[in-house]
């Protein structure tokens, strides 16, 4: 197998701000003592008098955020998932949401891929959490490319909206000319294919897309789909590939309930289609700590395992 | 030359409209707001001024009453202890317009307590932000006015507030924005005693000083009951001024209902350089209702009827008492 080429979102992400920063002065960043690891470090340096480095205290920055947005700024608030979300629910539901604040929640370090902190810091909910709170845009960016533009896209479109990327580097799949393509709400059929559909978000797109490449070995045709939105989710898309393909899996780094495989498969019991389903994702527990790659393996997230299940699914 | 007419009478008429027709609207209580404003102290002996703020604040009382009788619901005791503070705010000491409620150099003041929504409201109202009349109808289905206030529906209310503890961090938002865009508006923020139990609190306390946010101002509602009993027993909070002192904010101690008093710290707290300034307001908890006051019971029930017309025969003989010093 050719090795592939590899960035990293966060990287995408706090270079994307500093470019943002130059076109928008209204854009303000705030980060909770995490900016090394979100990469808002690099707009902190390029525009200092813009960066609010508000400390271990969460809940205050999504609040601060919400009252700077209330003031035309385009606030861009970053920590880690566990923290971005579980911990400033509250402050989220009524300073985001319900004010319609156009605050940018953008968390890294997403997903079981944090790997060796330990469950603790995996953030296996922060879609469903996000997802559940009316006004809400929830993103899961597949690689840096996609990260780049949805980044792009944020600091343009009014409204509340959450982003979630993981920690580590990930393979790229769009190129510069794919740009165009990525629309907040609009999917992406990554490969095409006619027996099933894989539908899957965030640093999963990749294991589908090698699944899909080891299926067409076997001469199984699958489609990828990468769902970068998950709110609003694209229904139309999906309906398409209900007609066209004869089944579906969701995958994503992330629990069963509620996420990706939550909306897809709410979507589908209410339109009363009886096509073969299955969700691919964190049973309804918590992980423990080790490499990505092990923990792929261990809790089901893995190639291998998208493959077992779309054959399963196929019989 | 007829374009030189048109601009003259626009100028004439713009006159015209804002020294009567503007007046008249925002000022139904027929105080020169706006006029005085912040940054101009009053004169020590303007005394009418004063009792005017008073009857403005024993008006809106009655309208809290009126309107939590009709909604059969809501909080009268901590609406009532936050009425001279929010009065003193847009009767006399914030550059607004409720005209234009979103001008961007505003003076803004964010309800963190947001359960006195029924205050703001009616001062909001007076002031001619939305009809008096809606007031009747708070906390009513298809009606604007929400149990607790909401920025997106309600003009006027700068945030949305109700789950305690958010809305200081809100405004240091707005201060922070105000600093980055050297404007020279003010931030108010009002957080209720019991409120201050919240973790969020401290985080912002501990931001607005580290900021240096001189351009923001916080009231404690000081009325030593929270829903469960005294703030002291629920979770004690005293020494209120030490802490919040060594949190590095500028504190100042006033009767939370006299004006005067609340007049001479706001503008004590516009002098602060490079340090936030906390009020601290001594209420009582259900003030201007004999029965309301201290009365951990009316927390969150509202008057029935006969409690409705002793409290406003009540208020009435407040307002009466204070026209006949005007």
């Amino acid at each position: 197998m050719k090795k592939k080429e590899m960035a990293n979102p966060r990287d995408a992400y706090g270079e994307t701000l500093v470019e943002l920063g130059k076109k928008h002065p209204n854009i303000v960043v705030l980060d909770a003592d995490l900016s090394k690891s979100t990469k808002t470090v690099l707009f902190a340096k390029k525009y200092p008098e813009r960066f609010f480095e508000m400390g271990i205290a969460e809940a205050n920055m999504i609040s601060a955020a919400a009252g700077l947005a209330s003031c035309g700024k385009i606030p861009f608030a970053s920590t880690f998932a566990v923290f971005a979300t579980g911990r400033v629910y509250d402050q989220i539901r009524i300073d985001v949401a319900y004010s319609e604040a156009n605050v940018k929640i953008f968390a890294t370090h997403g997903g079981i891929s944090v790997g060796k902190d330990g469950a603790s810091h995996q953030m296996i909910e922060d879609l469903t959490l996000m997802r559940v709170l009316p006004n809400m845009t929830v993103l899961a960016p597949s690689d840096a490319t996609q990260t780049k533009r949805l980044v792009e896209l944020m600091a343009v479109t009014k409204g509340p909206m959450y982003a979630r990327i993981g920690r580590a580097n990930a393979p790229v799949l769009y190129k510069k000319e794919d740009l165009r393509d990525i629309k907040i709400g609009k999917g992406l059929i990554t490969k095409d294919g006619s027996d099933v559909s894989i539908v899957a978000c965030g640093t999963m797109v990749d294991q589908a897309v090698d699944a899909h490449e080891q299926l067409a070995k076997e001469g199984v045709s699958a489609r990828v789909v990468d769902m970068h939105t998950i709110k609003p989710l694209d229904e139309k898309l999906l309906m398409k590939c209900v007609k066209e393909t004869n089944a579906m899996v969701t995958v994503e780094e992330h629990s069963i309930i509620g996420g990706l495989g939550g909306a897809v498969s709410e979507m589908l019991a209410e339109n009363a289609t009886a096509v073969p389903f299955k969700r691919i994702g964190v049973q309804d527990m918590f992980c423990e700590s080790g490499e990505p790659d092990e923990l792929f393996d261990k809790y089901g997230l893995s190639t291998p395992h998208i493959i077992k299940t779309v054959k399963t699914l196929l019989k | 030359m007829n374009r030189v007419n048109l601009l003259i009478w626009i100028y004439m008429y713009s006159i015209y409209y804002k020294k009567y027709i503007h007046e008249k609207t925002i000022q139904g209580f027929n105080l020169h707001l706006g006029e005085k404003g912040r940054g101009e102290p009053l004169k020590r002996h303007d005394e009418e001024f004063i009792r005017k703020l008073d009857l403005t604040a024993v008006k809106i009382r009655k309208h809290i009453i009126e309107m939590l009788y009709l909604a059969k619901s809501g909080h009268p005791g901590g609406s009532l202890s936050a009425v001279e503070a929010i009065v003193t705010l847009y009767f006399y000491h914030m550059k607004h317009n409720p005209k234009d409620p979103q001008d961007p150099n505003r003076d803004r003041f964010v309800l963190s307590k947001g359960h006195a929504a029924p205050t703001l409201y009616a001062v909001l109202a007076e002031c001619g932000y939305f009809d008096v009349k809606e007031l009747n109808h708070l906390r009513q289905i298809n009606c604007m006015l929400q149990g607790h206030p909401v920025c997106t529906h309600i003009p006027g209310v700068e945030a949305s507030t109700g789950s305690l503890g958010h809305g200081l961090s809100f405004a240091i938002g707005i201060a922070l924005a105000g600093k980055l865009d050297k404007k020279d508006y003010r931030v108010y923020v009002m957080v209720g005693d019991g409120e201050t139990n919240e973790g969020q609190i401290w985080e912002a306390a501990s931001s607005a000083s580290h900021y240096k946010l001189d351009n923001l101002t916080a009231f404690i509602d000081r009325n030593f009951l929270q829903i469960d009993g005294n703030t002291e027993d629920v979770l004690r909070l005293e020494s209120v001024k030490d802490r919040w002192s060594s949190f590095g904010w500028h504190v100042i101690e006033v009767d939370g209902h006299d004006i005067e008093q609340i007049i001479d710290a706001l503008l004590s707290a516009n002098e602060q350089k490079n340090q936030p300034t906390m009020i601290i307001l001594n209420t009582v908890k259900g003030k201007g209702v004999s029965f309301m006051e201290n009365n951990v019971d009316f927390h969150g029930v509202p008057p029935n009827e006969m409690e409705y017309k002793l409290a406003m025969k009540e208020l009435e003989t407040a307002q009466k008492a204070l026209e006949a010093t005007l």
